[in-house]
């Protein structure tokens, strides 16, 4: 019984570090090259069927065909650059992973990093606020002889 | 309490863009080909494979290019709309049959109604490609000029319709 459920963990642990992209239906190019070109472009590419899986992830029909083309296309000399400009052409730069920068993308990229300058300057501000604050706040003597007076009270009862 | 007025804001402002980002439709991916020339293609025609039909013989007319398939559920949705403009014949509808078998989809038009005009056969879903389809149905509207005016992705409904396919038709036609 053990060893069974041993022998499934393993088996399972397996499946989880083999490569994500299983490409069964689609036959892999002869060449190792290409297919290593195939294989980092559809990881750059997204499947607009399953939003948010690569065309490698994916195992819709639409990124099947476009597994497809990118090997025939690759096997007609095509660049990589021609192939994201088709894919491109087609739908849209919502199509690519990494969208190029551009007005319409502007906020995509820089908007992390406009909150994350915001974000300091917001801290700043408060560090020194509240630095200053602290300086005014700094006690009289009447009013430390109370506090003390207070805390030793409190002990006491303790 | 002005210090809790600014995490306030802040706070009604992250509600906002919430609200606003839940009424997207992240399936609505704003399509580049608008405003380009429809890609071109020549296809046999479903009733007769014969026969081919190319996006060139409809210049000079404003068209509707519907892509369908007999498995594609949401054309079943959608099919009694276009039945229903085809017969006021203010718009030819042209059908590109993406991916499927012939006998069935001539089986489906048989039991549903055929509102095209006449469909293409895109069997292997090339065409479908240089259309950037990836939700069938999708619905294209063309001028006179081989121009891909409007995209709908998804089923034409009868609201899209009046309030922005059949506008743009009549404008179109002007």
């Amino acid at each position: 019984m053990k060893r069974r459920v041993l022998t499934l963990l393993a088996a399972l642990l397996v499946a989880a570090a083999a490569p994500l992209h299983a490409k069964e239906a689609v036959p892999a190019a002869d060449d190792p090259v290409a297919e290593r070109r195939a294989v980092a472009l559809e990881e750059g590419l997204r499947c607009l069927v399953c939003q948010n899986q690569t065309i490698a992830e994916s195992r819709a029909d639409l990124a099947m065909d476009l597994k497809k083309e990118i090997r025939e296309q690759i096997k007609a000399g095509k660049s990589d650059d021609e192939i994201i400009q088709f894919m491109v052409a087609r739908y849209g730069d919502f199509v690519l992973y990494k969208p190029p920068f551009k007005a319409t993308t502007a906020l995509l990229w820089a908007g992390p990093f406009a909150l994350l300058i915001g974000g300091v300057i917001v801290l700043f501000v408060y560090l020194r606020r509240r630095r200053t604050r602290v300086a005014q706040g700094a006690l009289s003597n009447e009013q430390r002889a109370r506090a003390e007076a207070l805390l030793d009270a409190n002990e006491d009862r303790a | 309490m002005k210090r809790f007025l600014i995490p306030l804001a802040i706070f009604f402002v992250l509600v906002l863009f919430l609200a606003v980002g839940l009424r997207l439709d992240p399936r609505q991916v704003p399509s580049p080909l608008i405003d380009k020339p429809a890609p071109p293609f020549t296809l046999p025609q479903l009733d007769d494979p014969q026969r081919q039909f190319s996006q060139k013989d409809m210049l000079g007319k404003v068209w509707m290019l519907n892509v369908w398939a007999s498995w594609c559920v949401s054309c079943r949705e959608e099919h009694p709309v276009l039945v229903e403009l085809s017969k006021k014949s203010i718009v030819p509808i042209y059908g590109l049959n993406y991916k499927d078998e012939r006998k069935d989809a001539l089986a489906w038009l048989g039991k549903l109604g055929n509102p095209y005009a006449l469909s293409i056969m895109d069997a292997d879903g090339r065409i479908g490609i240089d259309y950037g389809v990836y939700g069938v149905p999708e619905t294209y509207v063309i001028d006179k000029q081989g121009v891909i005016r409007y995209k709908q992705i998804g089923p034409v409904t009868p609201e899209i319709l009046d309030a922005k396919i059949l506008p743009l038709v009549k404008k179109l036609q002007g």
